[in-house]
């Protein structure tokens, strides 16, 4: 699998470490039931999902990459720094 | 001259024999046969002995396909069983053996088998070895494995080397018969970046094994041709003896055989090389393979596909039998009877199950006896064929033959294709799987796609190397058209020929029976998943190239359904067997992953340091002297010398990662369970750092250089893990903040300098002019200062409890230091110590390490709970403050001293209450880190414990079964020495 990192161009996944689903945004202070969803809560969907990717081995970038879970097919990756706030 | 091999003609070297040995037995081939052609040119017919029943076999087929001449190739531990006789190059000195057969392959005792087939039916064993159960493991499982099987392991480790490349196309030619020769070419001129695989060390394809002309020119001449122009072409990269065996994600896998047709691998050169193939667009064209007919005696060794007697007979010049009967259900069988008339051995008959065969097909055979409408019922032999019977309109009739070719039609190889989840679907013009639904940048060319005439192949090749050289951006000169001829190719699917009274075999390789199928389909095994599965057909190493259409189409007719209903499996990679030498290329053995070395290692090696290691590092373990025989005493020495005087430790390999920024203090807040913001420039404070979930993730310091600079330190263990969390959440979580990190572990080598004379041996190193003063330099104080031509940064931390230093020098000056270090403290006995003494000394201080940070402690389990800020929101807070985390009777950090001096405490053991039984309800914590102490003198351990702080005092059972280990300890303090922290400052 490639992975297009802004950055480095298409690079082996193996650069890459996998850390999960992006959507999860870490919750304001002090809302315990909305930090425990933020921890523990994921979705699976089965289809297009954005995820968060670290290019250890390259630009030390954290990306969100869509990837689409039936067949890996990656259609979207940007920089993570670039997100619009929670 | 060899027995079977023809007077001319072929593609072999005749001016280069070659000497082989099969089973022992001294043979000759020429170069450019394979083992197989060369065994056909010796007239040996017996190859081998099946999987389960011990049948005598022979070669079926004349490429990858091959079920039954599976040999074991080379000696010694460059012994490789299942290798394809088919597929293997002939070289000097092959030393090939049969596989399955003892004593012999003429005689085989458990042959016996065949005679037992009738109880020996799929699912005998899951029905047989049922009961008593306990027998399986004992008795039923390894009779199984003697009696099954097919070649055997070394069991040696393997001595070649292997390596990987990587390698980037528009266009990836998979097959280089006309279909992907055309497409090479075509796309290849036009500019494209084209990689073209093949199999084979010959380029061509069946163009090598057809009596065929493109372009007027003979079938091999043409393609030679066409090798030279591509060879001319530097955008054009070709690897012969390479098989594709898997799509993946955007990459094809790919195996090379770089030294497999020498003699012996080359010192230094890798026997094979892995492939990624990273190509825009994918061209199978990897043709079809042939598709036998199922009859009684079918595996009797003189039968084979009508293609491969044509490939051994046009390509090899070698004659598979001299008596050849031809049973077909295609145009194509025909052709073999024109090789064989042209070789000036015509067949003995032909039976075409077909009543009605074109008269330009016909006269292919010249003047050969044929039966249409007619059908083979049965092969009869014992080790060869002898004869056969065959039944038709004019009823049945035994022909005495020694071979026979046969031709049910073809299967287009479509395997990569399914690789990704794509299935293929049935063709009924072309009574064959094409391809339906492929990966978006797949096609398929020629016969692969169920085009089976060379026309075809070739127009598929050069409009498909066309459109992929144009999506490339190039612009391909008008589509050549390539001349050649459009062969008749017509099939009336035959699968199988029931009435036979021998056994009838669809899976060849792993000995399944029509009557197999049969059975599975009484038994309800009607899905093509459970039918493979229940029966193994297809499962063998050999895929079910050969097997799994007959079977299906059996299935299909047992069960009243077409062949589209019945379903086909999907292939899954790898296509072709793939050495696992292969796939972990150089990284084997120590070279699994780089050991990383300290600046300062070659110094501690010339003290002679035992090393250890930690994390991806080489570290120090402990520094012998003269006369010491073991490791504690050493560790021992080196303590003492510590407590009592100054020593020195290589601390290089602790994480560092220098920050920057305006809003460091404010990162560090958040990063952080302590406070960081208020420290002041020159000072150094130890930090904890939690997981968002609320366990501790890591310790270490952080020290503040100037306003905006600052470096934090990290676990060994930890140094990567902690780096990426920073990048998290700087990036995710808060890229607000105005901050730059960089991790500098291998930019600085860092030294400890730890003990009462400490700060005398920094006053011998920095000179008169340095002020290393308590007042200069406080505890928990940083600064920095010139050392010979850099400036070094002194930190005053302590992880052993005494005075002490961390010395920080770019990594280029570490080797300088240490021995600078060692100069400047001669007088003062300066001992180097190596992470053992590191250990003893920080356990007396009760300070965690790696075996207390691990992943399943809070704060509090480590007595560290006053550290969690509750002015400032960071991460792992609202996470850590859960009711459950903050409980008592969590295992708490305690230290555990024996009742009786001088026993020892093992890490590992669990904490029981005295005079209960040891069991797992019982059980209240365990040992994390144990030390000998000489400052005690005494064993000394730290466990975490529940209710550990309440405890101090109370004799505990430290039971350690998987040891026989059984004491009686107190808990005490985690802090054994200097609990008032005197000698940090003293």
């Amino acid at each position: 699998m490639r992975i297009p990192c802004p950055y480095c161009g298409p690079r082996d996944s193996s650069e890459f470490a996998y850390h999960g689903d992006a959507a999860p945004r870490r919750p304001a202070v002090g809302n315990a039931a909305a930090m425990a969803d933020y921890v523990y809560l994921r979705a699976n969907p089965a289809g297009p999902m954005e995820e968060l990717w670290y290019h250890a081995q390259g630009c030390r970038s954290w990306l969100v990459v869509t990837r689409d879970t039936r067949d890996h097919a990656i259609s979207n990756a940007r920089l993570a720094a670039t997100r619009s706030p929670a | 001259m060899t027995s079977h091999r023809l007077a001319s003609g072929g593609l072999i070297d005749r001016a280069t024999p070659i000497g082989f040995s099969f089973d022992g037995r001294p043979l000759t081939g020429h170069a450019g046969d394979t083992l197989a052609s060369a065994l056909v040119a010796n007239g040996i017919r017996l190859v081998g002995r099946s999987f389960k029943y011990h049948r005598p076999r022979g070669i079926v087929s004349a490429g990858p396909e091959e079920p039954n001449a599976l040999v074991e190739k080379g000696r010694g531990p460059r012994r490789e069983p299942n290798t394809r006789a088919t597929t293997i190059e002939l070289h000097p000195g092959l030393d090939a053996a049969s596989q399955n057969r003892w004593p012999s392959l003429a005689f085989d005792i458990q042959a016996i088998a065949q005679f037992a087939a009738p109880i020996l039916g799929a699912g005998f064993y899951y029905k047989t070895f049922m009961w008593p159960a306990a027998l399986w493991e004992r008795l039923y499982e390894p009779a199984i494995r003697r009696a099954a099987g097919l070649g055997r392991l070394s069991g040696a480790a393997d001595p070649d080397a292997y390596e990987k490349a990587h390698a980037f196309c528009d266009l990836l030619v998979i097959g280089a018969g006309p279909a992907g020769l055309a497409a090479a070419l075509t796309a290849g001129r036009a500019g494209a970046r084209v990689i073209l695989v093949d199999q084979d060390f010959r380029l061509g394809g069946r163009l090598l094994c057809e009596r065929v002309e493109v372009d007027a020119m003979p079938g091999p001449v043409w393609a030679g041709e066409v090798e030279a122009e591509l060879k001319s072409l530097s955008n054009v990269r070709i690897l012969t003896r390479t098989s594709a065996f898997g799509l993946y994600d955007g990459e094809v896998g790919a195996v090379e055989r770089l030294t497999d047709h020498l003699p012996v691998t080359p010192a230094g050169e890798a026997r094979q090389r892995l492939w990624t193939l990273v190509p825009k667009r994918i061209l199978l064209a990897a043709g079809a393979i042939e598709r036998p007919i199922v009859f009684g005696g079918n595996d009797r060794p003189g039968v084979m596909l009508a293609s491969a007697m044509r490939t051994y007979v046009e390509r090899y010049a070698a004659l598979p039998g001299r008596q050849v009967a031809l049973f077909t259900t295609t145009d194509d069988g025909w052709q073999t009877a024109a090789s064989f008339a042209r070789a000036g051995s015509p067949l003995a008959a032909i039976i075409d199950a077909r009543r009605e065969v074109p008269e330009a097909v016909r006269a292919l055979a010249g003047d050969v006896p044929v039966f249409l409408g007619a059908r083979v019922l049965d092969a009869i032999g014992g080790q060869s064929l002898r004869a056969i019977d065959i039944v038709g309109d004019h009823g049945r009739r035994r022909l005495a033959v020694d071979g026979l070719a046969v031709s049910g039609g073809f299967n287009p190889d479509l395997a990569l294709t399914t690789h990704l989840g794509h299935k293929p679907v049935w063709s009924d013009e072309r009574a064959a799987f094409i391809p339906g639904d492929l990966p978006a940048n797949v096609a398929v060319a020629g016969a692969a796609a169920g085009r089976f005439t060379l026309a075809a192949a070739l127009a598929d090749g050069a409009r498909l190397g066309a459109e992929a050289a144009r999506e490339a951006g190039h612009t391909p000169a008008e589509t050549p058209a390539f001349r050649a001829g459009d062969e008749p190719c017509a099939v009336a699917p035959l699968f199988h020929v029931e009435g036979g009274r021998g056994k009838a075999f669809v899976d060849l390789q792993n000995d399944v029976t029509d009557s197999d199928v049969a059975l599975a389909a009484r038994e309800g095994f009607v899905s093509v998943e459970h039918l493979k599965r229940y029966t193994t057909l297809g499962m063998a190493t050999d895929q079910g190239r050969t097997s799994s259409v007959n079977g299906l189409a059996i299935l299909a007719a047992l069960t009243g359904r077409t062949i589209p209903e019945t379903g086909t499996t999907r292939a899954r990679p790898p296509h072709v067997p793939v050495a696992i030498g292969a796939l972990a290329g150089l990284h084997r053995g120590r070279d699994f992953k780089p050991t990383r070395l300290t600046p300062a290692h070659g110094w501690a090696k010339e003290q002679g340091a035992i090393f250890v290691e930690s994390g991806p590092w080489l570290r120090a373990q402990w520094f012998p002297k003269a006369g010491e025989t073991d490791w504690l005493q050493s560790v021992t020495r080196e303590v003492e010398a510590v407590r009592a005087g100054v020593g020195i430790c290589d601390v290089s390999t602790l994480g560092k990662i220098a920050l920057s920024g305006p809003d460091v203090g404010t990162f560090l807040d958040r990063v952080y369970a302590n406070t960081f913001s208020t420290l002041p420039v020159g000072k150094v404070r130890y930090g904890l750092m939690l997981r968002e979930d609320g366990f501790v993730m890591d310790d270490g310091t952080t020290a503040r250089l100037g306003p905006d600079e600052w470096v934090m330190s990290t676990t060994t263990a930890n140094a990567g893990k902690v780096m990426q969390h920073l990048a998290f959440c700087h990036q995710v979580l808060w890229p607000e903040l105005d901050v730059q990190m960089v991790s500098v572990t291998e930019q600085w080598a860092q030294f400890a300098v730890a003990g009462p004379r400490s700060r005398d041996l920094l006053e011998a190193l920095f000179g008169p002019e340095a002020d290393v003063s308590d007042a200069a330099l406080p505890y928990l104080g940083c600064t920095t200062l010139a050392l010979g031509p850099t400036r070094a940064r002194l930190f005053r931390i302590s992880f052993s409890g005494e005075r002490a230093y961390e010395i920080a020098v770019p990594a280029g000056y570490g080797d300088a230091l240490a021995r600078a270090l060692m100069a400047a403290g001669r007088d003062l006995g300066v001992t180097p110590y190596g992470t053992e003494a590191l250990a003893v000394m920080r356990i007396e201080k009760g300070h965690v390490a790696g075996a207390e940070l691990n992943g399943q402690t809070v704060a509090r389990d480590l007595g560290l709970g006053r550290m969690l800020s509750k002015k400032k929101d960071y991460v792992g807070r609202l996470m850590a403050e859960r009711a459950a985390l903050n409980e008592a009777s969590r295992p708490t950090l305690v230290g555990l001293k024996p009742t009786v001096a001088g026993v020892r405490l093992r890490s590992g053991a669990h904490v029981l209450p005295l005079g209960v039984p040891p069991t797992a309800e019982h059980d209240q914590g365990y040992v994390t880190s144990t030390a000998y102490s000489p400052t005690l003198g005494s064993w000394i351990a730290l466990a975490l414990v529940a209710n550990g702080p309440a405890r101090h005092g109370e004799e505990v059972r430290i039971h350690d079964p998987v040891r026989s280990g059984d004491v009686v300890a107190t808990i005490v303090s985690p802090v054994f020495v200097d609990p008032e922290g005197a000698r940090l400052h003293g």
